[in-house]
């Protein structure tokens, strides 16, 4: 036995490693055998995405808009979804297949996901609708916004500004109020709903 | 000094007087005897509940508005959503479980102990499964710390917009967590497969139907994880985790992963999507942060707020408030009255635990003139919390998250308190 260990746990069996361990990574690893394309994924996402997602994965309501939103980033409202904002495809799928629908997760198959995702791909106008989406085509598929995150960058572009003695008196000339929360109907009345 | 210039314990106490006199309703300024007092009251003569009444109590009936609220507006489903912890009512640092906030994202679940399974898997030496009876059996710690959302305060990002610091600032509570240190659990399964842990990272999910799966660096999950299955001394409560849940200190709440069902050892992130799709940053030209995992020191004024008003009129006044840092210890918090032009350091109800919310105290003896008050933190590293507009200025208005900003209350003369920015 390992130093410092307690012998406490046991094996885990390859069955249930394959049932829990189901994340996909950028690259692929995870996958798992299948394929599916827009065609078919139309006629699903219909069935069990678009009543929240539209039948165009633009959005129903408040649910959240898969498609669209290019070159929108840098606007005063970005529109953020799988074509505009999402850097891997991996993403679509783990997500897909793990948690939606909303309410009824872990009901796709893998060829029902491989098709639902290719066809959010179509919805973006990233793919025509023969291309066929699978674990041998997923890891290389290069989404638009791959290159439109950096790393954490606090360190360098926060705290070196941000950690000198501050300022404690005449500070500043005089203070105006600029905004005031009270002019917009945002807070519930009497101090909000009660949670359930 | 001139010993005439002393102020005397007796003329400050006549002091205090005069100013109560004026100011103060109640018994204070009686001019009849207060029947509270001279009639013997049902309390004083009938009797209370019994001892075998209450198993477990709730709070008494005129505490109620001390509870979780949520803004309907903010999400599509209340499922997938927040509630906020009634910071403005709350006293210390620790937070009460029951009204502690909560953000699901596919629901609070229902699991019993005996139904609970932690996998361990990946670039480990033997892939295990414990059990709930399993984790009981490491050795155990006991550290407070701070479970901040990553979007706390996010809707002030573009302006002043709710009214009430338990919507402006209540994705937070704080608790005293029991659990196993994660690096034990690591080690129990054994890292020697995973060669090099200095570019390893781990990926934890939850058993619910969101998974909230995140990938964390292995520098951290063997620095000071937690898998926690008790909060401030019974067990989580469902909505927090039940049984297990992680604690990431310092570290953005949505990393704080609960109903943990899985560990595993990768070498490389999972980049899923909750830090991708959500959990980055959009700063001003559309590229977005990643990994923006540390919560910076923030503080905010808990009392007066919108939803405490001032209602005592003149005199002696309590401001109180709570600090907090992803990188440490809070050393100090400074208050101003006049919106940043000047400040004086409040006083720490008590040295705070790292990476924990601390009480801070400032007590001013109020003239009636309106106020604009704000709180600034500095930790242990030096870092001064910054003003929104310094925030603004790098990140631009729609990073959704980490907004830490200096936060404004106008107190008008009423003692009626709003959320406001200031130039």
């Amino acid at each position: 036995e390992r130093e410092g260990a307690f012998g406490l746990g046991r094996e885990a069996l390859v069955e249930e490693l394959a049932a829990w361990d189901v994340d996909v990574l950028p690259d692929g690893r995870g996958l798992p055998i299948g394929t599916g394309n827009a065609l078919d994924g139309e006629e699903l996402f219909a069935d069990r995405c678009a009543a929240c997602h539209g039948d165009f994965a633009e959005g129903v309501d408040n649910w959240p808009v898969l498609a669209g939103g290019f070159n929108t980033l840098a606007d005063e409202d970005p529109v953020k979804t799988v074509g505009s904002y999402w850097p891997h495809l991996s993403t679509v799928y783990d997500y897909v297949y793990r948690s939606m629908p909303f309410g009824e997760a872990g009901t796709l198959s893998p060829d029902e996901t491989y098709a639902i995702v290719a066809y959010i791909l179509y919805s973006n106008d990233l793919i025509d609708d023969e291309f066929e989406l699978s674990n041998k085509t997923l890891g290389s598929f290069e989404m638009p916004n791959k290159d439109g995150f950096v790393i954490d960058d606090r360190p360098e572009a926060e705290y070196a500004a941000w950690s000198a003695e501050p300022c404690m008196s005449n500070c500043k000339d005089e203070v105006t109020v600029t905004m005031r929360s009270v002019f917009l109907v945002n807070t519930p009345e009497d101090g909000g709903s009660e949670s359930v | 000094m001139d010993e005439m210039h002393k102020p005397s314990r007796r003329a400050f106490l006549r002091g205090s007087a005069a100013v109560a006199a004026g100011t103060v309703a109640g018994a204070a300024s009686a001019q009849s005897a207060d029947p509270l007092i001279t009639d013997v009251q049902d309390w004083a003569s009938i009797t209370g509940a019994g001892v075998d009444e209450t198993p477990y109590g709730m709070p008494i009936e005129y505490e109620s508005h001390v509870v979780r609220r949520n803004v309907e507006w903010l999400t599509a489903s209340p499922i997938s959503s927040i509630n906020f912890t009634p910071i403005h009512a709350l006293e210390g640092t620790i937070t009460p479980q029951g009204c502690a906030f909560e953000r699901h994202h596919s629901g609070a679940i229902e699991m019993k102990k005996d139904d609970y399974r932690l996998m361990i898997n990946g670039l480990v030496d033997k892939p295990l499964v414990f059990t709930y009876a399993d984790l009981e059996r490491f050795p155990r710690e006991n550290h407070v710390y701070f479970c901040e959302c990553a979007a706390n305060t996010g809707m002030e990002w573009a302006g002043a917009q709710l009214n009430g610091v338990q919507f402006t600032h209540g994705m937070i509570h704080n608790m005293e967590y029991t659990g196993v240190p994660l690096r034990a659990l690591l080690n129990e399964a054994g890292l020697g497969a995973a060669g090099d842990l200095r570019d390893k990272w781990v990926y934890v999910e939850g058993a619910d139907a969101s998974s909230n799966g995140r990938s964390i660096p292995m520098e951290k999950a063997l620095d000071d994880v937690l898998v926690a299955f008790k909060a401030n001394g019974e067990a989580l409560r469902m909505e927090h985790g039940y049984p297990v849940r992680l604690v990431v200190p310092g570290w953005e709440g949505n990393m704080w992963v609960k109903w943990i069902r899985r560990i595993e050892v990768s070498d490389t992130p999972t980049e899923s999507r909750e830090e991708t799709s959500k959990y980055t940053d959009v700063l001003e030209d559309g590229i977005a942060r990643k990994w923006t995992w540390v919560m910076d020191a923030k503080s905010v004024i808990t009392s007066p707020s919108p939803q405490m008003p001032i209602e005592h009129g003149k005199g002696p006044l309590v401001i109180s408030g709570l600090a907090w840092s992803g990188h440490g210890q809070i050393t100090r918090v400074d208050v101003s009255k006049d919106g940043g032009i000047t400040w004086e350091t409040a006083r720490l109800g008590k040295q705070g635990d790292t990476k924990a919310l601390t009480r801070f105290y400032h007590d001013i003896n109020w003239d009636g003139a309106p106020m604009l008050l704000q709180a600034r933190a500095m930790d242990e590293t030096g870092y001064v919390q910054p003003t929104k507009e310094q925030l603004r200025d790098v990140r631009g208005e729609n990073s959704v998250y980490h907004n830490n900003c200096i936060q404004t209350w106008y107190v008008n003369a009423e003692g009626i308190a709003e959320n406001v920015e200031v130039s």
